[in-house]
């Protein structure tokens, strides 16, 4: 497990260029890119079960869902925050990728830091200190729970065509 | 205790009498609005369109705007999947390559009124608060969820109060004053927030107001709204909008606020936003002299009659100079023909501007005008990321119509106050 930190307001562009959005269709054509722009080292090296982490507004910009498909192709945990931006917030639900906003932790650690999560009890260690963040709502736990929004809304159309 | 223009919206939308910010509530949008990335929309729902159809035919609004015409084989293939879906589905409100920038369409066009509720798969979409719509940014996945089922939720959001006294004084304009407030803010200030304009707003024409709405959510806002008075029952007229077909709504005068801040818009400077966030809004003095070697006047933000005569003005019989590239972007056709009608046009190419097809252009570097290396870019759109305009070694800044205009002239940037 590697932890990737990052600073405040990486927008969009930083996470996926602009550039790419209409000629990367895949997700295996979107792996290579990611964080292109702002850790060339990221898309190379970047493992299953890593936790990117970063400060304020994460994910700011452009409504861009490639950022999110990439990091759960990737198998990125979870993005540790201190706050996401509203686009990007809605995108990982709807993706079902694991968005933790706990400030604390992300300022109390440091570089070599073990990270573990506890996504169900609402808990973060990092470097031994435990950290507490607010468990989902029920309608968005529904939603994760199906495998995501697709799957939600398919039950749905299910529901009524049996109905 | 009264409630803000969010919480009345979803409120209203959700059947309810009250809701608190915080509070989920599902919601049926009026429009969901998708551009070229509709073609990658109904990629991940194929299956499910064959089996259920789509919810309904008026709920899409598609336009064509941010690659076209298609600059290659990969999205001119996108666009004929975006047609034929249209064609196969009965979809009603299809606007096909030049008509415009989608967000300028949308209102152009009059899918946008007063206390709707629009979702788009463009970040963009909160421009809708010009005309007091609630209307915001979702992700793809949502916005194929949407075509299958019509219903989405929202987290009503807490609210941010922005009172507005006095009036701005030419050429300091609408771009200037929203970059003032969101270099205060900051990029994320806003997230998750809603913010509301009061005040004297009566003097902003439709057009300040949709400049400013569009970059609300550069502070992180998830809407930007104006109330609906003279002015927006005026534009919706003239646009042929029937004052039957929409019911305005507007915070009670008891609501609660997270925060409140109050703006004298005859103290607003020209400013300008530097590489590579929008919060970091600088007066122009500070770059003053700085050369450019492109300049672009347009996009969702700043391409409207308003802003193509508030360059036209400055450049007046003058010519660009040589080192700078002066692009016109055209917000949608409307504008462009009545540009032409006027002689702006004429004007601005005669200058020495290169006129681009009424689209998104250059502004998200797929495209159209990208930069080098080591070029730096005067633009009017809402972005100045890094890479945004299709190069990670180029600088973007971000100002106003005639601040582009007088810094095209001179190929350096220029106060437009010191353009006589
Ligand atoms: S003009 Fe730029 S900001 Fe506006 S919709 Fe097009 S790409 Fe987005």
């Amino acid at each position: 497990m590697r932890v990737w930190k990052y600073g405040d307001d990486i927008n969009t562009d930083m996470l996926f260029p602009g550039k790419y959005t209409y000629t990367c269709s895949t997700v295996e054509e979107v792996k290579p890119h990611l964080l292109e722009d702002l850790d060339p080292e990221f898309a190379g090296s970047v493992q299953a079960g890593d936790i990117v982490m970063a400060g304020k507004n994460f994910g700011c910009g452009s409504s861009r869902e490639q950022p999110v498909l990439g990091f759960k192709a990737v198998g990125i945990a979870a993005v540790v925050a201190d706050s996401f931006a509203r686009i990007f917030y809605r995108a990982a639900i709807n993706q079902g990728l694991v968005l933790i906003e706990a400030p604390e932790a992300v300022a109390a650690y440091k570089d070599g830091d073990d990270v573990t999560l506890d996504v169900e009890g609402g808990k973060i260690t990092v470097g031994g200190q435990e950290f507490a963040f607010p468990p989902l709502p029920p309608e968005i736990l529904a939603i994760r729970d199906a495998g995501g929004l697709l799957n939600y809304a398919r039950g749905k159309l299910e529901g009524k065509a049996k109905g | 205790m009264g409630m803000t223009f969010a919480q009345k919206v979803l409120a209203r939308a959700a059947g309810l009498d009250h809701v608190v910010p915080g509070q989920i509530v599902p919601v049926k949008p009026d429009h969901l609005l998708t551009h070229d990335n509709t073609a990658a929309i109904i990629g991940k729902i194929e299956d499910d369109l064959e089996k259920y159809g789509v919810v309904r035919k008026d709920l899409s609004v598609i336009v064509l705007d941010h690659v076209v015409p298609a600059a290659n084989e990969k999205t001119s293939t996108a666009h004929k999947k975006v047609r034929e879906f249209v064609k196969r589905y009965g979809i009603e409100n299809f606007y096909d390559v030049g008509v415009g920038v989608c967000h300028q369409v949308v209102v152009e066009k009059g899918h946008a009124l007063p206390g709707k509720i629009l979702v788009g798969s463009d970040s963009h979409t909160c421009s809708y608060g010009a005309v007091n719509a609630f209307s915001t940014g979702i992700d793809r996945t949502e916005a194929a969820a949407l075509m299958l089922v019509g219903e989405t939720w929202f987290r009503v959001p807490p609210t941010i109060k922005i009172t507005l006294t006095g009036k701005l004084v030419p050429p300091v304009s609408a771009k200037d004053l929203i970059l003032t407030i969101i270099g205060d803010i900051s990029a994320g200030g806003a997230t998750y927030q809603a913010v509301e304009f009061h005040g004297n707003v009566a003097p902003l024409s439709i057009e300040d107001r949709f400049t400013i709405a569009n970059m609300g959510i550069e502070m992180g806002g998830k809407i930007a709204v104006f109330p609906c008075d003279d002015a927006t029952e005026k534009y919706l007229a003239s646009i042929g909008v029937d004052r039957s077909k929409y019911d305005p709504v507007w915070a009670d005068p008891d609501a609660e606020y997270v925060r409140e801040l109050s703006y004298d818009l005859s103290a607003i400077e020209p400013v300008v936003a530097l590489p590579h966030k929008v919060d970091n809004v600088k007066p122009v003095g500070a770059v003053e002299g700085m050369k450019i070697d492109q300049a672009l006047l347009g996009t969702c933000t700043n391409g409207r009659i308003s802003d193509l005569h508030a360059a036209a003005d400055v450049i007046d019989g003058k010519s660009v100079a040589r080192s700078v590239r002066l692009l016109v972007l055209p917000a949608s056709r409307a504008v462009l023909e009545e540009a032409l009608a006027d002689g702006t046009i004429q004007k601005l190419v005669a200058a020495g501007g290169v006129l681009l097809p009424t689209g998104c252009g250059p502004c998200l570097g797929a495209h159209q005008g990208v930069l080098a290396p080591g070029e730096k870019c005067l633009s009017t759109a809402n972005r100045n990321f890094k890479g945004r305009m299709g190069c990670k070694d180029a600088e973007i800044y971000l100002a106003s119509p005639a601040t582009v205009a007088a810094s095209a002239l001179s190929g350096v940037v220029t106060d437009p106050r010191k353009v006589a």
